[in-house]
């Protein structure tokens, strides 16, 4: 599933159609997305490299983390860091996102202002204009696709980060003038759920066309810490989550997709969701005296108990004890079950009708004596 | 002093087991380590742990000690209890010591905006960093902050303007192998509903969360309180230290303080 995200972002919009765009959410409790955000970067770096994808190339707006880091994520994957600037541009906003220390240099108190990586960076000095980041954007876009008909994937690491420094309106206006340029072929961006209002994530997820969430698989209980269960939990959490998947059509339709990522030593993984996850889920949570749960044995014998309906829907007539057959059918049986017997391992509840007043089925008023 | 410090629970859950030195492991480098206390136990000794570790014999490296809390007289008293001598390495060029609290630095009497304060507060900082890192080769350089929530007084209580600085500190954690950062912050003196921003960008921010709270079942004679470090940074290194949660109990006691996981004293 997490490759559908890749092949769609892949594939780009159709002409006249707004990019596919991704929202990766994530939270502190389970802290995952920027894994997320690296895998599908370097997915959708081999597709281009290899010249699979509609998009040349890809412009990465670094916000949170920085290049030095991109630049070690690319050499990990065996890509060519040198010759990367053909198809992978950085527009660096976390060395110098406010201007402090061009501001810096120019008083002589420090040095350099380089972010000491090789890859091709821009650095942008004010994160606060977002009209100024827009067109840096789509410069360095227009310079990898070359005689500017080509397009190209924008990815920024974190949404979260711009909030900070503008408002939502900005940043949804900046995102959807992203979206509906016609040289950019997808977009996808990182956001940090809980540290804005809902106002905000809502806002964001109305522009893009997919949403994946990373969740705890195992929603903690609130308890005190250092309780072993929790800590256990907590230590999950910062290695697998549930990855679940939003998409929305453009006729409308949703679709949600679940699955569960782990990372690992080489990288991140997606598997299927296993049920043996939701089953030690179910035996995690309610840690009491009762017995909230039956064994497999007990689940089987209550399928098998016959309930005391009188209409059994088993072909034969119905025959209903209603207190006063006995007395007056010489036949030694009376007929006061619903059921005939059956063989020893079936449940069988054995039901009475005591009352002699109501006949079955009447259509009298069982309350017509009363005076209202 | 002929061996290095014994290494403890805590220098443990932070390197990993078997790397007793923290300073002078390459991958050690370039993490920001972020200790969150509370009002019934103070995370201050965490921050005295690290200092000395930090200025320990046996590494070479450098820490720049921002002080929004106590003067230095304070912290000297500590750490020479522990048996390190601040004075000394303040004079031998291994710990720059900023002293918020004196109302001339930085020229906050001339009328300054916090905002000029804090950007020259930070080009001090580089400048110390690109400094240490320059001339001596594989130095390791640490930045400590004590505490995030004093500064934010000094900020005018712009918590916006406190997590600009703190992005650029770590920034420099990303720029320059060898440095590190240390915060310390307070959990309780932030509401949940007006703003968590603060708190939570921190937890972001940080490859390590290391949490001082109360023993959960109350006040105890020999137990002081609890410690639980998430590591969530990667290393590239073993791999060891990776996505781990720790949690043990302390005791302060008169110039150290005990680690141990729960149960096991007696």
């Amino acid at each position: 599933m997490a490759e559908w995200i890749c092949r769609t972002l892949r594939d780009g919009g159709l002409e006249g159609e707004h990019a596919p765009a991704l929202t990766i959410n994530d939270t502190i409790s389970c802290p995952l997305g920027s894994f997320v955000f690296d895998h599908i970067l370097s997915q959708l770096s081999s597709f281009i490299f290899c010249q699979k994808s509609q998009s040349n190339g890809i412009v990465l707006v670094a916000l949170s983390r920085s290049p030095l880091y991109y630049e070690q994520l690319l050499k990990s994957k065996g890509f060519d860091v040198v010759t990367s600037s053909t198809w992978f541009k950085i527009l660096d906003c976390c060395t110098d996102p406010l201007g402090w220390r061009s501001k810096l240099v120019d008083s002589g108190s420090i040095r350099n202002l380089s972010s000491g990586s090789s890859l091709t960076v821009n650095i942008c000095k004010n994160v606060k204009n977002l009209d100024e980041l827009f067109s840096s954007i789509i410069e360095l876009g227009k310079e990898l696709s070359g005689d500017g008909k080509g397009r190209f994937t924008v990815a920024i690491d974190s949404v979260s980060s711009l909030l900070r420094h503008t408002s939502v309106s900005s940043v949804a206006a900046l995102l959807s003038n992203l979206r509906s340029h016609d040289i950019v072929s997808s977009l996808f961006w990182l956001l940090h759920l809980d540290m804005h209002e809902t106002r905000a994530t809502a806002a964001l997820e109305y522009m893009s066309s997919m949403k994946a969430t990373i969740e705890p698989i195992i929603q903690s209980v609130d308890g005190p810490r250092g309780n072993s269960e929790n800590l256990s939990l907590m230590e999950q959490n910062l290695r697998r989550g549930k990855f679940c998947v939003r998409v929305k059509r453009r006729n409308g339709r949703v679709r949600m997709m679940f699955e569960e990522l782990s990372v690992e030593k080489s990288g991140i993984k997606f598997t299927p969701l296993s049920s043996e996850d939701e089953m030690t889920a179910q035996s995690l949570v309610p840690k009491v005296q009762f017995n909230l749960q039956l064994s497999e044995k007990e689940r089987n014998d209550r399928a098998k108990v016959v309930l005391p309906f009188e209409h059994q829907g088993n072909g034969k007539t119905i025959q209903i004890y209603d207190g006063r057959k006995s007395l007056n059918d010489d036949k030694a049986e009376p007929q006061h079950t619903s059921v005939p017997k059956v063989d020893s391992n079936r449940g069988e509840i054995i039901y009475f009708r005591d009352s002699d007043d109501e006949m079955p089925d009447s259509d009298e008023d069982p309350d017509d004596d009363l005076d209202i | 002093m002929a061996n290095a410090p014994p290494s403890t629970l805590l220098d443990e859950a932070l390197d990993g087991k078997g790397a007793a030195v923290f300073s002078t492991s390459p991958a050690a480098g370039g993490r920001m380590i972020l200790v969150e206390d509370c009002v019934e136990t103070s995370g201050a000794f965490v921050v005295h742990h690290l200092l000395k570790r930090c200025l320990s014999p046996h590494s070479s490296d450098v820490v720049v000690f921002l002080s929004f809390a106590n003067p230095f007289s304070h912290y000297d008293r500590i750490l020479r209890k522990m048996g390190c001598n601040l004075s000394v390495q303040r004079d031998n060029k291994r710990l720059m010591f900023l002293d918020m609290l004196m109302l001339e630095r930085l020229g906050r009497d001339r009328g300054k905006t916090s905002e000029d304060v804090f950007i020259a507060l930070f080009g001090e900082i580089q400048k110390a960093v690109e400094l240490s890192l320059s001339h001596a080769g594989r130095q390791h350089i640490t930045v400590i902050i004590d505490d995030v929530s004093l500064m934010e007084v000094d900020a005018n209580g712009s918590s916006n303007l406190v997590l600009d600085f703190l992005h650029y500190c770590s920034s420099l954690t990303a720029q320059f192998q060898g440095c590190s950062l240390i915060t310390l912050n307070h959990d309780d003196v932030y509401s949940n509903e007006d703003r968590p921003g603060l708190l939570l960008k921190l937890e972001y921010l940080a490859d390590v969360v290391i949490k001082v709270e109360p023993f959960s079942t109350g006040l105890a004679t020999d137990v002081h309180g609890q410690l639980t470090v998430s590591n969530k940074g990667i290393h590239d290194g073993s791999g060891k230290s990776r996505n781990k949660v720790h949690n043990f109990h302390f005791r302060i006691k008169d110039s150290s303080v005990e680690y141990f996981y729960p149960g096991s004293k007696t």
